[in-house]
């Protein structure tokens, strides 16, 4: 047997150069120090972005977008398929917690400083991932067309009018016209399944490759004491020890992932209606509370701004700073760390936890 | 002819450059035919506004005294409220917000939007939360055992 993967192996090397990959993954390792934890929550998050395509392959098999059969298809997948109350709530905590791990990856990054030169194209594709991840949390929530899904909506996309010049364009692209329809279903359902896999798939594909290619970063802290001999640089192969780690994380997260499925199923509340009234306690998915939360305290004026618009702007101009971070924090390129910047992550950490808080009041 | 002389040779070739300018912006000019016919396709066609200036929205002993209901006004949602004092008052129901669709609180006597907690009152003021301006009001009336909302022109 090893003789014939020997065979194998030569023939595809022959033809594609695998050798390469192989001599690479032999010769790859993955520093170990205090902060090595943190170097799993991206993994995690990939994984748990497999298990999305997984079961969202599977549901396609049995869902229908449209107005009238969504709810109704997504109810006989809960109730008549079997094990699609497993499959559909995997689908759904799997997503919500790839949201929190893409976070928890995101802010580990940026407190230990890994996006300081040369991997500012990591962090920048990362960023891009996580609005994406946010989108496929957006667009994918309307899909089984309930009443909180139909009214979160109608409020994401109205924000987007409040946007000066395209606004109307914008809405009227999100919506597939003025109002949330469904036409809007039907564009949700496209951008969720075909538009939104295809950018993350490619996006994910170079922010691996420049992993690959730029080795894991060491945290600045570390590298000092490294340097001043206070601590000895450790490390271990990349293959297998690191990738068995993570695969016992991965074994780990299948299982709370059944558990989750099993002893809190995700609910499919009740049919949306366009001619009702928005129900009370409607909120929308907790990784957008501290934004729903700022809105709501917002007046509705704020000196010659409407207060959405002002909050909308506020939020944007936020999210563009964060994602140039590498190029600002420019000290940190040569590992040295900025109170400053430390500072501002401690305060947009603080700002979502406090407004998602005050929102679940 | 190596690669260093040939890209000189088209910079400075005048002949060369008027082809090179007619090819690109041919190729411009085809790539923009190309994504025309896209563009117009994501964009939906409008839906002519439903031209119905008033619409029957409720039997006059459907709604209690202080009760208030959703009905179809156009392709909107609209809000008939029966007042305490027994008058018929309508609203558009879509909160001038975010686009929510508001309801009639029997209890505080006002209309109130769960999305982000706007509150207007009784002739469709924004009196608190965010919404920046007042709900457009319509006219309601009884007709016979309807109640006939009307769209000021």
């Amino acid at each position: 047997m090893p003789n014939l993967y020997r065979h194998i192996l030569a023939w595809l090397d022959e033809r594609f150069g695998t050798g390469s990959v192989e001599e690479f993954l032999r010769h790859k390792t993955v520093p170990q120090h205090r902060h090595s934890i943190w170097y799993f929550f991206g993994g995690m998050t990939l994984f748990l972005f497999v298990v999305q395509v997984l079961t969202g392959i599977l549901l396609l098999l049995y869902y229908r977008p449209t107005p009238n059969d969504a709810y109704e298809s997504v109810q006989y997948i809960v109730t008549q398929v079997r094990f699609g109350w497993l499959i559909r709530s995997v689908h759904s905590w799997s997503a919500n917690l790839m949201v929190f791990t893409a976070f928890v990856h995101m802010f580990s990054v940026y407190f230990l400083k890994a996006y300081r030169k040369p991997r500012e194209l990591t962090w920048i594709t990362g960023m891009l991932l996580l609005f994406i991840t946010m989108g496929f949390g957006f667009s994918g929530y309307l899909l089984p067309w309930n009443t909180l899904a139909f009214f979160a909506t109608k409020v994401g996309t109205e924000m987007a009018g409040a946007v000066p010049f395209v606004g109307k364009w914008m809405l009227t692209f999100l919506r597939g016209g003025e109002e949330v329809t469904g036409a809007t279903l039907t564009r949700f359902f496209g951008f969720h399944i075909a538009v939104l896999p295809g950018l993350a798939t490619t996006l994910l594909a170079i922010h691996l490759l420049l992993v690959q290619h730029l080795g894991m970063s060491v945290p600045p802290g570390v590298e000092r004491a490294i340097a001043e001999g206070r601590e000895q640089a450790r490390s271990m192969p990349f293959f297998p020890n690191f990738l068995l780690r993570d695969i016992i994380g991965w074994y780990a997260a299948l299982g709370v992932l059944g558990a989750l499925a099993a002893i809190f199923p995700w609910e499919l509340g009740a049919k949306a209606d366009p001619f009702t009234s928005a129900p009370a306690g409607i909120r929308p998915e907790w990784y957008f509370l501290f934004m729903f939360q700022a809105l709501k305290l917002l007046p509705p004026k704020i000196l010659f701004l409407e207060g959405e618009f002002a909050g909308l702007l506020g939020f944007s101009l936020a999210a563009a700073v964060w994602v140039v971070v590498p190029f600002l924090d420019h000290r940190a390129g040569f590992g040295r760390v900025t109170r400053f910047f430390t500072g501002l992550g401690v305060f947009v950490l603080g700002f979502m936890g406090v407004m998602s808080l005050l929102a679940l009041r | 002819m190596n690669d260093a002389n040939q890209a000189a040779y088209g910079q400075t070739d005048p002949g060369r450059r008027w082809v090179n300018l007619l090819l690109g912006s041919g190729l411009v000019a085809s790539i923009a035919t190309f994504l025309y016919p896209a563009i117009r396709y994501i964009i939906p066609t409008e839906v002519a506004e439903s031209t119905s200036r008033s619409v029957v929205a409720a039997k006059v002993t459907e709604l209690k005294l202080n009760t208030g209901k959703i009905f179809k006004f156009g392709s909107k949602p609209a809000l008939l409220i029966h007042s305490v004092a027994g008058d018929w008052k309508a609203f558009s129901a879509v909160c001038t917000h975010l686009n929510c669709t508001v309801q009639y609180r029997a209890d505080r006597h006002d209309i109130w939007c769960a999305c982000h907690n706007g509150v207007y009152d009784l002739s469709g003021r924004n009196v608190s939360g965010p919404p920046p301006r007042p709900l457009e009001e319509f006219e309601a009336h009884v007709q016979g055992e309807d109640v006939v909302v009307t769209r000021n022109a």
